[in-house]
């Protein structure tokens, strides 16, 4: 079965698709950092920090239509918890609407905070993309790594990642078993099957660890992950360690 | 043949924990560079022989490996020693690329990193798997997986491979591909298969295991010529002569 989920566009070739995954995430954390400190009203900042990232994309040559799509997916998550703030906070009207049984008041400040939560999760989740997009998830994981993240992380999202494909091919096949032999059926029922099938997959992991620990023992594992070494730290890097300090600065004088 | 013994077994007897007999008094002794193929039916104990070879499984009896008696203290040496390659490639290909579970046993050993770098080269190459370092196991074929598992142990430069059904699940051509290349690798081997022709192309003597027991330990060609033993153990013995012609045929035309 071919899928890549996590790591898309991470095949492309570009200059930032390969730089040294520490400087990516080095530098993407900043970007959050930065756009979830800034007070709403800095507007002038959030512009460059959003042309920033679009001139990061092109430089990747990430197709920025596609991006934008993706960014769009916290919007139910957004709609769920920030639409009700503007009604909520009663100072100072920021425009009201008269329905037929009563008013419907918004205030400015709830349109702030509206306006905050949104434009901050749009940058965050931009910079995520793109990390995620330019770094095959082998390299994001060995990044973290030697940038200090504890082992028992690192270890898990691996093995989570290099197994989830099998899970999910697993699922499809039980599933095409499934289908073939109960045609229709009402979802109570299904519901039933499906959970048969959840343990199942359970109970086939938990043998499939042993027989990989098996394997890990035969190939000389003593209790502890070999270090992961190598990793380049060359001039592309180093410029693009650059934007940390730059948007500090930025940060600081622009506010 | 040298006369240094690799692999000595005496009165091996195994049950499974759940109580099953898997193997009764098996004696085997195998000499340097020998590749012998262990022969049976399923349910004969044949992969459970197999992991005796290197401590997965301990029973009752003596088993010395390289000189070295199977106890907890030579484990860890035992196993640098003796590769052991799975049925199930996926139990074996556990780390997110194909560079990193290569070089998971030479770093387990504590080999530096350029000593690494130079085995993993080696064993991709003699598997014809140049270039192969940063792909991902799930996205590679079953004939590929086999052979990436092969160069796992491979990179480890063990002195004693044993494999468990090396062409199972595989198609015709890559089934002879991979034999092909099995037969270039000059150390000892200890190959489990229920195919005759594997057993005939790979190895010079057969151990024809039958309900945990050893039935016969003879050079391949004698079995090829034993109708008896060939109908007991389901194999067509007009094939066998077949095989046995061309043997003959071969080797006298390639003086």
């Amino acid at each position: 079965m071919r899928h890549a989920f996590l790591d898309h566009h991470s095949g492309i070739e570009s200059p930032i698709h390969h730089l040294d995954a520490r400087a990516k995430i080095i530098v993407f954390l900043t970007f959050i950092l930065i756009a979830v400190s800034l007070p709403p009203t800095s507007f002038l900042l959030f512009g460059l920090l959003g042309l920033a990232l679009i001139g990061i994309a092109l430089l990747a040559k990430l197709p920025l239509g596609h991006l934008a799509k993706k960014v769009l997916i916290i919007l139910p998550f957004l709609f769920v918890v920030a639409i009700s703030i503007p009604f909520m906070k009663k100072d100072g009207i920021g425009g009201g609407y008269s329905l037929g049984f009563g008013d419907l008041s918004v205030s400015q400040s709830g349109l702030w905070i509206l306006w905050n939560v949104v434009i901050k999760s749009s940058l965050g989740v931009f910079s995520i993309l793109l990390l995620s997009s330019t770094t095959s998830f082998p390299q994001l994981i060995k990044g973290m790594e030697r940038l200090g993240s504890p082992k028992i992380f690192t270890i898990l999202a691996s093995f989570m990642y290099r197994y989830s494909f099998i899970l999910i091919d697993e699922m499809q096949r039980m599933k095409r078993a499934r289908d073939s032999r109960c045609f229709g059926g009402r979802w109570f029922w299904q519901s039933r099957v499906i959970g048969h099938m959840v343990g199942t997959l359970f109970l086939r992991s938990f043998h499939r660890g042993e027989r990989v620990y098996l394997a890990m023992l035969s190939r000389g594992y003593h209790g502890t992950m070999p270090e992961t070494t190598g990793g380049r730290f060359g001039l592309g890097e180093i410029l693009f360690l650059f934007i940390p300090p730059l948007l500090l600065f930025l940060r600081i004088y622009l506010s | 043949m040298n006369s240094e013994k690799v692999i000595e077994i005496n009165h091996l007897s195994y049950d499974y924990p759940d109580g099953t007999p898997a193997l009764r008094d098996i004696d085997l002794v195998v000499y340097r560079n020998e590749s012998i193929a262990i022969l049976g039916p399923n349910g004969a104990g044949k992969s459970t022989l197999l992991y005796h070879l290197n401590g997965t499984l301990k029973g009752d009896g003596r088993v010395t490996i390289l000189g070295l008696l199977m106890e907890k203290k030579n484990l860890k040496e035992i196993r640098r020693r003796v590769g052991l390659v799975f049925q199930n490639p996926e139990d074996q290909l556990f780390c997110p690329t194909v560079f990193d579970d290569v070089s998971f046993g030479p770093l387990n050993m504590g080999l530096n990193e350029e000593r690494v770098r130079d085995r993993v080269e080696r064993a991709l190459e003699m598997m014809g798997l140049k270039g192969f370092d940063g792909r991902s196991a799930h996205h590679l074929s079953e004939g590929e997986k086999k052979r990436v598992a092969l160069a796992t142990v491979l990179a480890m430069d063990s002195e004693i491979l044993a494999l468990d059904e090396p062409t199972d699940n595989l198609d015709p051509a890559v089934s002879r591909a991979l034999i092909e290349r099995i037969q270039f690798i000059p150390q000892t081997k200890v190959i489990v298969t229920h195919r005759l022709p594997v057993a005939v192309d790979l190895c010079e003597r057969a151990v024809l295991l039958r309900g945990g027991r050893k039935v016969e330990d003879l050079p391949t060609e004698g079995l090829l010529k034993n109708r008896e033993l060939l109908e007991q153990f389901g194999f067509d013995a007009d094939f066998a002569q077949w095989m046995y012609d061309r043997r003959r045929y071969l080797t006298k035309t390639h003086f």
